[in-house]
């Protein structure tokens, strides 16, 4: 039976995130980073991959990994989105499942004893069932081309690149291959578009089995998106109930207003259906069932929830939350435009009518339908 | 923890089903399947369970049906099942539960619930039936209101005053009464469907023995709030298969009938079935999350979203089905023992939804409840304490 709750172990590893992420990523750090131009922080992530072994977590023992799993993976997702840390994560998973896929032991074996860092080449914003970015391949094992707003690119790092019919692996050295740095909505997730000019490549993986690997790891993005999301979103519950209990206005506190406390219920109550939706994700990716059933279902429920959530952070907090100062803009960023990573809500719930059998209406030609 | 698992419970059953015939006596069969323990799993032993968790009665559950054995109709007995149980298992007398649970759970006794008054709904606290103490019995006067399956019951359980000059939460107390004793009259209450599922209640000098008295005087309230945390679960915290409520009927349309198809009700069959979908696996979290205890206040979810989803998912089937949907099946006043909410035309559906978000503590206080017991947001400033 899916399990939905956090097994004793998932529990332990949020608790140890958790304290790493409060003793070295407290907001404040967070935010004067953003403020001098590069917050990706080297030092937390080296912390989060030599300290708690996250990019381990996916990898099979047999690969040098821990063998956990998504579900661990999840729930470490859910606390960098609780602290909106800037650390390439999310990237690492996507990638992981692409190497996984490929059945890539070797580098598999790399990114689990962090001696590489792997990302996946394609946009942000890119749906499980999208057609890949126009990278050409050619002349012999080069490729030429140019993806836009890919978040969790290392410098110097490994690039999985999905070209002509298939996937490659492409080191990021300059000059054939060019970071140039975007200014991202979601100020803690740096995007970078990337120029390929001849860079010299390897297959990893062709025709069917390169697309299915793309696939899949597109799917795995955006079933675990769903975590980061809850951990969004409960950040900006938590932070916004215990505003309300002691602000005072009118003589009361604002929290005991109605209009502000059923806001918050229906918040409560659409978080508590997004924490399950996002466990069933996990729990579906590594059940190997129903996965990309589960993960459209997470991204047409989970992105709005997060986003509702950090909207009502801003507007509970009054001016102070329309402050820089304040963290709220961090989460509601971030909110924003984990929405429109790996596809949009309205994407996929086009999916799911694919794949549950709710079929479109068909297209008016000429006389109205109905 | 008890050391029961699904495959000794499925063995359990089997064992039982070897000493009784599914086929034969029907109330006989049910009898002794609560005597055997396999009624509610998680109740303790001699009050129709087992002390297992409380999520393998669904495989208990489920190995009966397979074996074709009669059920208790659950549907029929719902507040029975679902409020007076629960509560009579927490709160009443071994001698107590012995008397009623056995025939709750078979279906032999139906119940009802007298707590709702003319002046006093959400505010169930302020209700006025005074309950006067006369040597071993309890007089009670009053008149209760949109008593469902009032009808039909042989027992309520009933909310009333014993102390008028105590603080309104702490004058109250709680009893099980017969709906069979002289002063009892209930008058049908028709609904906006134009039948009557529910019914104004008149007790007048009605005697309650003392023994029938749940918990202590003046602990009626935090027993009533067993009751409410239960009702909100049992409305709408179902176990469901994907597509298994409402949200079905309306897919199952949308697949069968093309000539009904726009591109905007598609985006809003689409939302509807997501957060269908989102509500479900909520729900089924959170009855792992509760699999041994009681319901807290974080049931009240369940049933806003339940409340929130038959409305919108019924509303939008009537816009769906377009010119048909001017048409409704029957007017005819009639005593349901349960809304047949599949069995008839959509605008029935439509109707009679308008009701989860009253019935059982409406949208409105169940958000305050989650906002004060669950958020710990401040009360509002109120006049009557
Ligand atoms: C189909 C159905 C079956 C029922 N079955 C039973 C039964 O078997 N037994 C029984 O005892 N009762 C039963 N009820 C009664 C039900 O519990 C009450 O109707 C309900 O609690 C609301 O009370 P009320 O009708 O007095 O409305 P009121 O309490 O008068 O409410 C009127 C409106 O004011 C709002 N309101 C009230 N207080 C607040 C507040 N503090 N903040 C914000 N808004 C507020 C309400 O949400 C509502 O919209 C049933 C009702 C229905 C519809």
């Amino acid at each position: 039976m899916t399990d939905l709750l956090y097994d004793a172990d998932e529990e332990a590893l949020r608790d140890s995130v958790r304290a790493l992420l409060a003793a070295h990523a407290p907001w404040q750090r967070v935010l004067t980073a953003v403020d001098d131009g590069d917050p990706r922080d080297e030092t937390l992530w080296r912390r989060l991959v030599d300290q708690i072994g996250v990019t381990s977590l996916a990898v099979p023992v047999e690969h040098g990994g821990v063998g956990a799993g998504f579900r661990e993976v999840a729930v470490v997702l859910e606390e960098l989105g609780r602290s909106v840390a800037p650390v390439p994560f999310l990237g690492a998973v996507v990638a992981t499942r692409a190497l996984l896929a490929c059945g890539e032991t070797t580098l598999l074996c790399q990114v689990a004893a962090a001696e590489r860092e792997v990302a996946l080449a394609v946009g942000l914003a890119t749906a499980p069932d999208a057609d890949p970015p126009p990278v050409t391949v050619g002349p012999g094992p080069t490729l030429s081309g140019r993806v836009t707003a890919v978040a969790d690119a290392a410098p110097r790092g490994l690039l999985l690149v999905p070209a002509g019919d298939g996937l490659y692996a492409v080191d990021a050295v300059e000059p054939a291959v060019r970071y140039e740095p975007v200014v991202s909505l979601d100020v803690t997730r740096p995007l970078v578009d990337i120029e390929f000019t001849a860079a010299p490549a390897r297959p990893v993986a062709v025709g069917a089995a390169a697309e299915a690997a793309v696939t899949e790891a597109l799917t795995a993005g955006a079933a675990l998106l769903a975590s980061e999301q809850v951990g969004v979103a409960q950040w900006c519950l938590d932070t916004t109930v215990e505003y309300v209990r002691q602000r005072h206005q009118f003589g009361r506190p604002v929290g005991s207003f109605q209009a502000v406390k059923h806001r918050l219920a229906d918040l409560w109550v659409e978080l508590t259906e997004a924490r399950a939706v996002a466990r069933y994700a996990a729990d579906r990716l590594d059940a190997g069932d129903e996965a990309a059933l589960a993960a459209a279902l997470a991204q047409a429920y989970c992105g709005p929830v997060a986003v509702r959530a950090a909207e009502t952070c801003v507007q509970l907090h009054g001016g102070l939350g329309f402050t820089w100062e304040h963290p709220a803009h961090l989460y509601l960023k971030r909110a924003k435009s984990t929405a429109i990573a790996f596809g949009t809500a309205d994407r996929h719930r086009a999916a799911l009518a694919r794949l549950v059998d709710l079929p479109a209406p068909p297209v008016a030609q000429g006389a109205a339908v109905r | 923890m008890s050391d029961h698992t699904a495959d000794g419970l499925r063995e359990l059953v089997a064992a039982f089903l070897r000493r009784h015939d599914p086929g034969g006596d029907r109330t006989g069969f049910l009898r002794a399947r609560f005597d055997a323990g396999l009624a509610w799993v998680h109740h303790p032993p001699g009050r129709g369970g087992l002390g297992a968790p409380a999520h393998l009665q669904t495989v208990v559950d489920a190995a009966f049906a397979e074996a074709g054995a009669p059920d208790n109709q659950p549907r029929r007995n719902s507040i029975g099942l679902g409020m007076a149980a629960p509560t009579l298992v927490r709160h009443a007398t071994d001698a107590q539960c012995r008397r009623w649970l056995r025939p709750l759970w078979t279906g032999e006794e139906v119940w009802c619930q007298l707590f709702s008054e003319p002046e006093a709904g959400s505010d169930l606290a302020s209700l006025r039936t005074r309950a006067v103490r006369d040597g071993d019995d309890w007089v009670v006067d009053g008149q209760k209101v949109w008593t469902s399956l009032a009808h039909r019951a042989r027992w309520a359980i009933l909310l009333a005053r014993t102390d008028p000059a105590a603080p309104k939460h702490h004058g109250l107390t709680y009893f099980v009464c017969d709906m069979s004793a002289p002063g009892v009259r209930v008058r049908p209450l028709r609904q906006v469907t134009g039948e009557a599922e529910f019914n104004e209640v008149f007790l007048t000098g009605v005697r309650i023995p003392d023994a029938h008295r749940i918990g202590e005087v003046g602990h009626g309230w935090q027993i009533a709030r067993t009751t409410l945390m239960n009702e909100r679960v049992a409305i709408g915290g179902r176990p469901l298969p994907r597509e298994g409520g409402m949200v079905g009927v309306l897919a199952r349309l949308w697949r069968e009938r093309p000539d009904l198809r726009t591109g905007g009700l598609h985006e809003e069959v689409l939302r509807a079935w997501v957060r269908a979908e989102a509500a479900r696996l909520a729900a089924l979290r959170l009855r792992q999350l509760v699999a041994a205890g009681q319901p807290g206040p974080e049931g009240s979810a369940v049933k806003l979203s339940f409340a929130e989803l038959s409305q919108r998912i019924s509303g939008l089937e009537v816009e769906l089905r377009g010119a048909e949907a001017l048409r409704h099946d029957d007017w005819t006043m009639r005593r349901p023992a349960e809304p047949d909410l599949l069995g008839r035309t959509a605008t029935y559906r439509y109707l009679r939804a308008r009701g989860n978000s009253i019935e059982g503590g409406t949208s409105e206080i169940l958000r305050n409840i989650i906002a004060e017991r669950v958020l710990g947001l401040p009360a509002e400033p109120r006049v009557d304490r």
